[in-house]
């Protein structure tokens, strides 16, 4: 009898983070939930709804969008929220450019370094004491010391140098006044882990994470799709591709990958014979330097 | 397919780094990207060239690198067809003990690493104590470099029997004595056919197929309340639910059972999973229990049956590891947290300190930074526990700063 009592993979990543997730709505005030329509958060939301039904998510979802989405994204998210019974709150990259808040550096394109201080923007003034992130441990070598409870100072910095010890099961979700928490369910999940689950749990997700023809071009060995966000260089022609999306952030800087694979089962597999990672593979965002993520997170960055 | 948690200890020295990197590269975990930076930053830190340092593979923050040396806690994943491992690589230096903890608190299985050349040293003796004090059930002994010593047995025979005499003073469950040589890539993964004289399986082998399931406390029901849900809808007016993770046990659908510490006593109505209604479920499924009367039953009780009772106390006798910089002295006014239940705890007396290198007891007055002792803690409310070596779930506690809301240490519940 004990033998078959053991959890598979998947049941034992979703019942930790279930757990994740209720202690914190025990422990905090004014929980959120950071919301993409990205695969990762599909994914942190559909446990959150497990984690307390029959009853609603018990707090609002956040999406921090700078202006550079794509529109099926955008679409997706509506529904998705809709469906799930959730409120949305969304911080506007382009509504604190037109305020004056925020201005836009010369000659860039990508909006990721807009992100961080709309999103510390939106979080002072909904008052968020905690918010989760799909992020994992697999994405990224800072991501891999963060803890599932990663505390933030009154500016939103992260120190990596003095994080609470994590030990056991038993998450510390008490704060300072000022400070706030960034919390990580999907802590232990790994790229593949969120395939196998979307899959099997048939979960949702944007059409771009699976095959389409697209109109393309190339650039540092990226291939990005052509959009209204990015203007192209000279040499940079258009073409049309199959092409697939790994990650989903802002269309100026996350590639593609060409693929065929137009169901879960065909992700799955192209996932298994990948040999980059997917921030290797489709985020500019990362390839500025080796720390370029720490960086980012040590100013407040998820 | 399962997970396995692991932790490994050693240091940079011992060839943890590329231990690891060898488990991730051999397992086709390393991505290209990931392994071309590796190349790269092999030929700019004056590596040999031709070799790539596997090391690099784990290598982590900014502070890291430029020191040249591990600080925290790294968390690593890979997957073979029978399993998913998670593995949380710790440094290995003294001043690192919290970190090595952390890690440990959480493992099935530890890995420490011995180098050939030198046998136990005081670091190795250290992890293997924590481990045993963590109630980690299985243990592997890597004795690394064998390659340096000529793949020599009678070099491996000397570390294995000089780390038996030492943990006969432990509590180790289960070891294993594994001869490796993480650099050349023998008995990581493949077995190797440059020590005809060793029988036993790769470290990879081991790691598939140790058997872990009955490691789970599955006798003792201990269910903490984490959260009551009430929809309070017109679909599900009269629902009032109990969710929470259990910590050990397995809990059914008609079960008698009794809240602690009110100690009234209902029946179970209903289990809810993530996949739907359940007539079981067991450690470690997160669930709503529901229950036949509407009893006192909330965030921090505990459910469990009436004839085996976690112990209900306010005197707490534990072993803590000390993991902030103020010192622990009798008299400190404490939170601590156990399983759901967080309460104002005073510090009665400090046993002793133990000697992490030699298990030696010394009286003490206080404890420091990483310091590993015997400590009495009287709490304002009682806990519902279990001795730490029964069930890490309700054994462990952490011990939090009433002000700066920082955690303070961990600590090991020792009943009589």
């Amino acid at each position: 009898m004990t033998t078959t009592m053991r959890l598979s993979h998947l049941a034992a990543l979703e019942a930790e983070a279930v757990h994740i997730i209720r202690e914190v709505v025990a422990e905090t005030e004014q929980p959120g939930l950071l919301f993409s329509g990205g695969k990762d958060s599909v994914v942190l939301l559909h446990l959150a709804k497990l984690a307390f039904w029959p009853a609603r998510v018990p707090f609002p979802v956040v999406h921090i969008d700078t202006g550079h989405n794509f529109p099926e994204v955008l679409e997706f998210r509506d529904e998705y929220v809709e469906e799930i019974g959730v409120r949305l709150i969304v911080g506007s990259v382009p509504e604190a450019l037109a305020a004056g808040s925020l201005r836009e550096p010369a000659g860039n394109v990508s909006r990721n370094a807009l992100q961080t201080p709309v999103l510390l923007e939106t979080i002072q003034k909904h008052r968020f004491d905690a918010l989760f992130g799909g992020a994992r441990r697999d994405e990224e070598k800072a991501r891999a010391k963060e803890r599932v409870f990663s505390v933030r100072d009154e500016f939103g910095q992260w120190d990596p140098k003095n994080q609470r010890p994590e030990l056991w099961d038993l998450y510390n979700g008490l704060l300072e006044p000022g400070a706030s928490m960034r919390v990580f369910p999907l802590s232990n999940w790994t790229e593949l882990d969120i395939w196998q689950y979307i899959a099997d749990r048939e979960l949702a997700l944007p059409p771009l994470y699976y095959a389409h023809e697209r109109a393309v071009f190339e650039r540092d060995g990226m291939l990005f799709a052509d959009n209204e966000f990015l203007p192209r260089r000279e040499g940079e022609d258009i073409r049309m591709e199959k092409v697939r999306f790994r990650t989903i952030g802002d269309a100026t800087c996350t590639g593609a990958v060409r693929s065929d694979a137009v169901t879960n089962e065909d992700v799955l597999a192209e996932i298994v014979a990948s040999r980059l990672t997917e921030r290797g593979a489709t985020r500019a965002d990362d390839r500025v330097n080796e720390t370029a993520m720490e960086d980012r997170k040590r100013e407040g960055y998820f | 397919m399962d997970i396995l948690r692991l932790a490994t200890a050693g240091s940079v020295d011992d060839g943890k780094s590329t231990l690891i990197g060898r488990l991730l590269y051999d397992t086709q975990t390393a991505f290209e990207d990931q392994i071309d930076a590796v190349a790269r930053a092999s030929r700019r830190t004056g590596g040999d060239g031709e070799q790539i340092n596997l090391a690099l593979l784990t290598d982590g923050l900014k502070a890291e690198r430029e020191q040249g040396i591990t600080i925290d806690v790294a968390y690593r994943y890979f997957a073979t067809p029978r399993r998913k491992f998670i593995i949380a690589d710790t440094p290995g230096h003294v001043q690192y003990t919290r970190n090595m903890v952390t890690g440990a608190s959480t493992a099935e299985l530890a890995i420490v690493l011995v180098d050939a050349r030198g046998g136990m040293t005081e670091q190795s003796r250290r992890h293997a104590l924590l481990c045993s004090l963590l109630g980690v059930p299985h243990l592997v002994l890597a004795i690394n470099k064998m390659d340096l010593v000529d793949y020599d047995e009678a070099a491996f025979r000397a570390i294995d029997q000089e780390f038996s005499r030492f943990s006969e003073r432990l509590r180790i469950p289960d070891l294993s004595v594994i001869p490796m040589s993480a650099l050349e890539g023998d008995n990581v993964v493949q077995r190797t056919t440059k020590m005809p004289w060793y029988e036993g399986p790769s470290l990879l082998h081991h790691l598939e197929t140790v058997h872990v399931a009955a490691d789970t406390n599955l006798i003792d029901l201990r269910f903490p309340v984490q959260y009551v849900i009430r929809p309070q809808t017109t679909e599900f007016h009269d629902y009032r639910g109990y969710a929470g993770k259990i910590a050990t046990g397995v809990i059914r659908v008609g079960d008698e059972v009794i809240a602690l510490p009110s100690g009234m006593t209902s029946k179970v109505t209903a289990i809810d999973s993530p996949a739907g209604p359940v007539e079981e479920a067991y450690a470690p499924m997160s669930v709503t229990v529901r229950l036949a009367d509407d009893i006192d039953l909330s965030r921090g009780d505990t459910l469990t049956r009436v004839n085996n009772q976690p112990r209900t106390t306010q005197d707490i006798d534990a072993m803590v590891c000390w993991m902030a910089p103020e010192e622990l002295r009798p008299g400190m006014r404490v939170l601590v947290k156990h399983t759901t239940r967080t309460v104002p705890a005073l510090v009665k007396d400090i046993e002793y300190r133990m000697d992490v290198n030699t298990l030696h007891r010394a009286g003490a007055d206080s404890l420091g930074f990483n310091d590993i002792g015997r400590i009495r803690l009287r709490t304002t409310q009682p806990l519902m526990c279990d001795d730490y070596q029964r069930s890490r779930q309700t054994g462990g506690f952490i011990v939090i700063d009433p002000t700066t809301k920082r955690t303070l240490g961990g600590g090991m519940i020792r009943l009589p």
